[in-house]
């Protein structure tokens, strides 16, 4: 809007202020100065005009994935969206997850991705090893280890359409982040649970996924969902459940724990 | 597309009460459509030339277009079928019917053309974030998608079409009265060729078949080698699928042209 | 008043859902005890998800020369001989177990080249020690330890068909209130249960509980800059005042020396040591790696003297001596707020640190992908090709609640601390690294402890207590009618009074001057006033806060003011040395009603002679008096 001096201007915004029961966009000029992210200009207003707008945050740094929010639309973390991304002149909408109920202005409710984590099998340590005698190699966690990157900001199950479409698929479906939870464990060196593949694919839902790549393109942490964890765990199921040529190689070639 | 309007399931359940069907103010709707005319554009020149019968190879140069190898039909023209011909030759039956439809399939059943046509055909998503127009969603659990878990033998099987498309074009470089040819053409047909081999194998069931199924990545180095090497090449499957889309096409055009007598073929030997 | 209050009764409750929280929860589920997780935030964000670096513990992986005493050692000379060193022997001798435990768990370390955990090395540790995977070992410990929880959870269920039966998490809820019984003559109050709030709508909560845990972390939200996110209040350090406990060390808090300066929005955020640690270099304007020129005496022997000898460190450490960037953290930050006060600071106000030009990019985005997301999405640095503008922040605090080093308990009974707000561990400054093993070390303590004692009964909590607890929290929305202040602005001035007055460098009348400012900003915490209702109100929250805030500051303002020395995280600009008759000197605070605190001096207990004897009289020399080293084997052999 107006450019002041040293880089500081007002910018449009438009924040979603409501609850479960209502809500609207309200309009507000904010200053926005050099350097600053979206985060910063919603602190601005709670410690100004909107004392009560209700954000969730922690690390202000990428790494807790607290913030997440949609801006123009677009799921993103709130403390990692560089006010610089967007003219002086456009008008920042900011709007809570669409997927998760709303608790007030940009909280809402998350409790569905717990409810799902709790679904997934844990770890099984192998018997036997005890601790301090575990031996792994690192190309061998390497895979596993990029989906530890998670911070479940939860951006990947709020965008993947399976479930922000279809309310009534919540139930069946674990989600992209879950789901790439069980492909961790898989690929696990040591984990003694076995044959999550058939698993994800029966009770938690990877058949839903039609592999359109929206969890890859909004994680903040740049996993490669999809193409690493999802293509993969499907292949896996197939391996299990319809590949004839596999079968007759383990029988053949049986190699212990390959 | 933009103007679809619907409501279903995106709003109760107590979510914020947003009526607008995304919030997205950038184009969001120029990919999916630039898709679906790309390949209503290609579907549609490949069913054309499939069933044209004609054109299809330069016998003076030994150039087969892909759309037609291995071409098995009674009505080859002489020279170009390397297979034996045994198929009746009927106008809805294309030369080449017993490669086409596994290709079709092969491509149909791809992880990224299945993104790409579940995004710009099905709309579902039409993008990320902004809702689709369906007020049900079952993905690949059920029939007939569940049969998108074929994909890995259409894969084997397209691998030996690609080892067909691979014969002939080196089979092209040897002039059909004898000698060592090179022209245009030859280049085109190699270079169709690697690219068609980039495709399939960065395709995720290669990916997966190579070493992508180990866990323990250690114990099997070779494997592990061609699991990284078919990794990097898979992180481009996408270019792949577009670039083999273009060069087929071009290849097959190419092949027309000169067998049609449009233009001659540039040679550099003989 | 008519509130209804949600009620809940456990054996066992744990305030924080950190590394110590959780460790700690699961220690005591393990136990066979019903054990409850509350948390400020959701369950998994805890502030240990930002810890980058590692996890120090001498499992000898990296060079077999590492054991349990080297580490004591290395902590002891960190904290500059004034840690509680039961503690730090504790934590020196169980930190590999607790390691190891976590890969049973289904952690992820990064792996050497025969399988086992791969170790780095960080300031203040003689050999490669820390456990870690990327930049990122906070991340895989929460997660880890969160994971182990629900697995419990599972477990559980498969056995009552109640996940929730014997472990359950309370998230976004936040304690305001710990209950005591009365004291009677002669007998301190025991714990009874806690109170607090539902950040979501606001409801209240109570917990009734003959043990309850403290893992909240730490204080650093007092201060304009710092690395740490708003849970760091100080709630623990509070609450563990106002119900009775002791806290020591308060005067000690790291300034970590490398925080982004640039832009200003993302002051403070921490950039970790690993960037030094794998070789990453400060330089001034000038261009020169200033490091050189402080080394002080007592670390002379141990560091490089030269920028080549330093250079070969990082491919032979056993025949060169370190860089001294990798001095503990305490040195460093001083020496860049000398360079920068030299007028020798790079365009933001701060120096150098460069990586670029030391390892290769590839080697970069493979061992510190989190800092260079970091700096080019928040600061457009491209750190594998330039180099960051870094400045002290404040970081973590030394100080907290005096404990029983065995038990973790503190002086009330039925009050354990665990983590960042337990005191003494880590004396007057802390290792980088000594945290995270900290947390699982004492975590695991607490949680056993807590276990044993719930087993003694159980104290009934006064219901009168918790109608005051009610009145305390809700006092917000009534001076509303009285036009008091908006709690963002008095947090803005409490936080500028501590980081300008009571900050990196001290003096007597800044800090004296800071104690007044506080006793005005007591008045104002009073009265500050919300607008709106409960529902996930943030003013509401920080109103509540502030009050811990304050608290806390109070001790670190007058602890700070009365320790007439320099030593490690508390530097005195009118007492610039390290002075031995200090070093046995504890400064202990206790509440003095609701806003003010009192401060006592306690003697350190002599240290064991078989760890004093660890030492050799040379080093020993430096920090304790002449009569303070009879006992050591040198004398005895005489
Ligand atoms: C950026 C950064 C990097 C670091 N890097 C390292 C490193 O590499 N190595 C290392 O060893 N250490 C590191 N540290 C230090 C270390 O991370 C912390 O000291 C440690 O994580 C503290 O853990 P904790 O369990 O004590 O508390 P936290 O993890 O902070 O957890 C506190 C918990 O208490 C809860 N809580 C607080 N108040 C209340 C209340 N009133 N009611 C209810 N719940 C409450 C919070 O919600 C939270 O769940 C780093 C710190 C920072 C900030
Ligand atoms: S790729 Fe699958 S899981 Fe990911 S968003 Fe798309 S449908 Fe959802
Ligand atoms: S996978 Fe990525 S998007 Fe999904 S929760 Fe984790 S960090 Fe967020
Ligand atoms: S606040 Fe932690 S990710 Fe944004
Ligand atoms: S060909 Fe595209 S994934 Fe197999």
């Amino acid at each position: 809007m107006t450019s002041t001096q040293n880089g500081t201007h007002l910018q449009h915004f438009k924040v979603w202020r409501g609850d479960d029961t209502k809500g609207e966009l309200v309009d507000y000029a904010v200053e926005v100065n050099e350097g600053e992210v979206v985060l910063d200009i919603i602190h601005r207003l709670q410690a100004t005009e909107a004392n009560d707008l209700a954000v969730r945050w922690n690390c202000k740094a990428g790494k807790c994935g607290s913030c997440s929010a949609e801006i123009n639309g677009r799921p993103r973390l709130l403390c990692m969206t560089r006010m610089n991304t967007f003219a002086e002149n456009e008008v920042v909408t900011v709007t809570p997850l669409r997927t998760f109920p709303v608790i007030r202005d940009l909280v809402t409710d998350v409790s569905f991705n717990y409810t799902k984590a709790r679904e997934i099998p844990s770890f099984t340590p192998p018997e036997g090893v005890e601790p301090g005698e575990y031996r792994m190699q690192q190309v061998d966690v390497e895979r596993s280890q990029e989906f530890r990157k998670c911070i479940e900001c939860y951006l990947c199950q709020n965008t993947c359409h399976v479930v922000r479409d279809h309310e009534e698929n919540k139930q069946e479906f674990a989600g992209p982040r879950y789901l790439m939870r069980m492909a961790e464990l898989d690929m696990h060196p040591l984990d003694a649970h076995g044959n999550r593949a058939v698993e994800s694919q029966e009770e938690h839902g990877l058949g839903f996924c039609n592999i359109t790549k929206c969890c890859t393109e909004v994680c903040p942490e740049h996993i490669k969902i999809t193409d690493n964890a999802l293509i993969p765990m499907k292949e896996r199921a197939v391996d299990r459940k319809y590949d004839p040529l596999v079968w007759l190689g383990n029988k053949i070639f049986r190699r212990p724990g390959s | 597309m933009s103007t679809t309007t619907d409501t279903s399931g995106r709003t109760g359940a107590g979510r914020a009460t947003i009526a607008a069907r995304t919030l997205r103010t950038d184009r969001w709707w120029l990919p999916p459509l630039a898709t679906f005319v790309a390949f209503v554009a290609w579907v549609a020149y490949a069913t054309v030339r499939a069933f044209m019968q004609e054109y299809y190879f330069v016998s003076e140069y030994g150039y087969l277009t892909p759309f037609y190898s291995p071409c098995v039909s009674v009505g080859c023209v002489e020279g170009s079928s390397h297979f034996g011909t045994f198929l009746p030759d009927v106008w809805w039956l294309p030369y080449a019917a017993v490669s086409l439809p596994f290709l079709l399939l092969f491509r149909l059943t791809c992880y990224y053309y299945r993104k790409a046509y579940y995004r710009a055909f099905w709309l579902s998503p039409p993008a990320c974030a902004v809702a689709e127009p369906h007020a049900r969603y079952t993905g690949e659990t059920r029939f007939p998608l569940i049969l998108q878990n074929a994909h890995r033998y259409f894969f084997y099987l397209a691998a030996i079409v690609t080892l067909v498309n691979t014969y002939d074009a080196v089979l092209a470089f040897a002039k059909p009265g004898g000698g060592f040819g090179l022209g245009l053409g030859n280049i085109i047909l190699v270079a169709n060729v690697v690219l068609l081999w980039g495709y399939t194998a960065s395709c995720h069931s290669c990916r997966s078949a190579v070493g992508g199924r180990l866990n323990h990545f250690s114990r099997h180095p070779v494997r592990y080698k061609m699991w990284t090497f078919v990794s990097k090449l898979n992180t481009r499957h996408s270019q792949y699928a577009w670039a083999t889309l273009a060069s087929l096409a071009i290849t097959d055009f190419y092949v027309m042209a000169v067998s049609a007598g449009w233009i001659s073929d540039l040679r550099i030997v003989g | 008043m008519t509130e209804q209050i949600e009620q809940h009764s456990y054996d066992v409750v744990v305030i924080g859902a950190g590394g110590a929280g959780l460790r700690a929860a699961i220690e005591a589920r393990l136990q066979g005890k019903r054990t409850a997780i509350i948390s400020k935030s959701l369950f998994g964000k805890a502030h240990t998800v930002m810890a980058e670096g590692g996890c120090a513990a001498s499992m000898g992986n990296a060079n077999p020369n590492d054991n349990w005493q080297v580490h004591f050692r290395d902590t002891m000379r960190g904290g500059k001989f004034l840690n509680n060193w039961r503690m730090a022997e504790l934590h020196a001798r169980e930190a590999p177990d607790r390691v190891w435990e976590l890969e049973t768990y289904g952690a992820l370390f990064d792996r050497t080249a025969e399988g086992k955990i791969s170790q780095r090395n960080f300031g203040g540790h003689t050999y490669p020690r820390l456990a870690h995977v990327g930049d990122r070992t906070g991340l895989e410990l929460i997660r880890t330890l969160q994971q182990k929880v629900v697995s419990l959870q599972q477990e559980d269920f498969a056995e009552t068909g109640d996940y929730e039966s014997r472990i359950r998490v309370f998230a976004e809820c936040t304690i305001t209130e710990l209950f005591t019984t009365s004291e009677g003559p002669g007998e301190r109050g025991a714990i009874s249960g806690c109170f607090g709030y539902f950040r979501d709508d606001g409801r209240f909560v109570r917990f009734d509980a003959p043990s309850i845990v403290l893992a909240t972390g730490g204080v650093g939200k007092s201060y304009s800059v710092t690395s740490n996110s708003w849970e760091y209040t100080g709630d623990g350090h509070a609450l563990a005042l106002r119900a009775g406990a002791t806290l020591i060390n308060m005067e000690f808090l790291q300034f970590h020396p490398t925080g982004m300066v640039w832009p200003p929005s993302v002051k403070g955020i921490l950039v970790t040591e690993s960037v030094r640690g794998d070789g990453g270099v400060l330089r001034n304007s000038d261009g020169e790696r200033f490091m050189f020129s402080y080394v002080p005496d007592v670390f002379r022997d141990q560091y490089a003297t030269s920028e080549e000898e330093g250079d070969r460190w990082y491919t032979d450490p056993d025949n060169n001596r370190r860089p001294p960037e990798l001095l503990p953290r305490d040195e460093v930050a001083r020496a860049i707020n000398s360079e920068v006060k030299a007028g020798r600071g790079s365009p933001h106000g701060g120096v150098f640190l460069d990586v670029s030009t030391r390892l290769k990019a590839e080697e970069i985005l493979k061992r510190l992908p989190s800092m260079h997301h970091q700096f080019k999405e928040l600061a457009d640095v491209d750190i594998t090709a330039e180099p960051m503008e870094v400045g002290p922040t404040c970081h973590y605090v030394m100080g907290g609640v005096e404990v029983d080093p065995d038990s973790a308990m503190s002086s009330v009974p039925g009050l354990f601390a665990a983590g960042e707000v337990a005191g003494g561990m880590h004396g007057s400054n802390r290792l980088g690294g000594n945290s995270l093993s900290d947390l699982l070390v004492f975590g695991r303590r607490a949680g056993l402890h807590a276990a044993q004692h719930a087993d003694r009964g159980r104290p009934a909590v006064t219901e009168s207590d918790v109608q005051d607890a009610v009145e305390r929290a809700l006092l917000p929305f009534s001076t509303a009618t009285d036009g008091g202040e908006n709690p963002f602005m008095v947090q803005q001035e409490l936080q500028k009074t501590m980081h300008e007055l009571v900050g990196i460098i001290r003096k007597e009348d800044e800090m004296e001057m800071a104690l007044k400012k506080l006793e005005d900003i007591a008045t104002r915490t009073r009265t500050v006033s919300v607008e709106g209702h409960r529902t996930f109100n943030p003013g509401w929250h920080l109103a509540l806060d502030l009050r811990n805030m304050l608290l806390v500051s109070l001790c670190v303002g007058k602890a700070a003011l009365e320790r007439q020395e320099s030593r490690g995280g508390h530097t005195r600009d009118d007492y610039p040395v390290m002075d031995s008759d200090w070093r046995h000197q504890l400064l202990v605070c206790s509440a003095l009603g609701e806003d003010d605190i009192e401060l006592t001096r306690k003697d350190q207990i002599a240290m064991r002679a078989d760890l004093f004897d660890l030492f050799e009289m040379d080093e020993l020399k430096k920090y304790y008096t002449g009569e303070e080293l009879g006992g050591h084997r040198t004398e005895l052999a005489e």
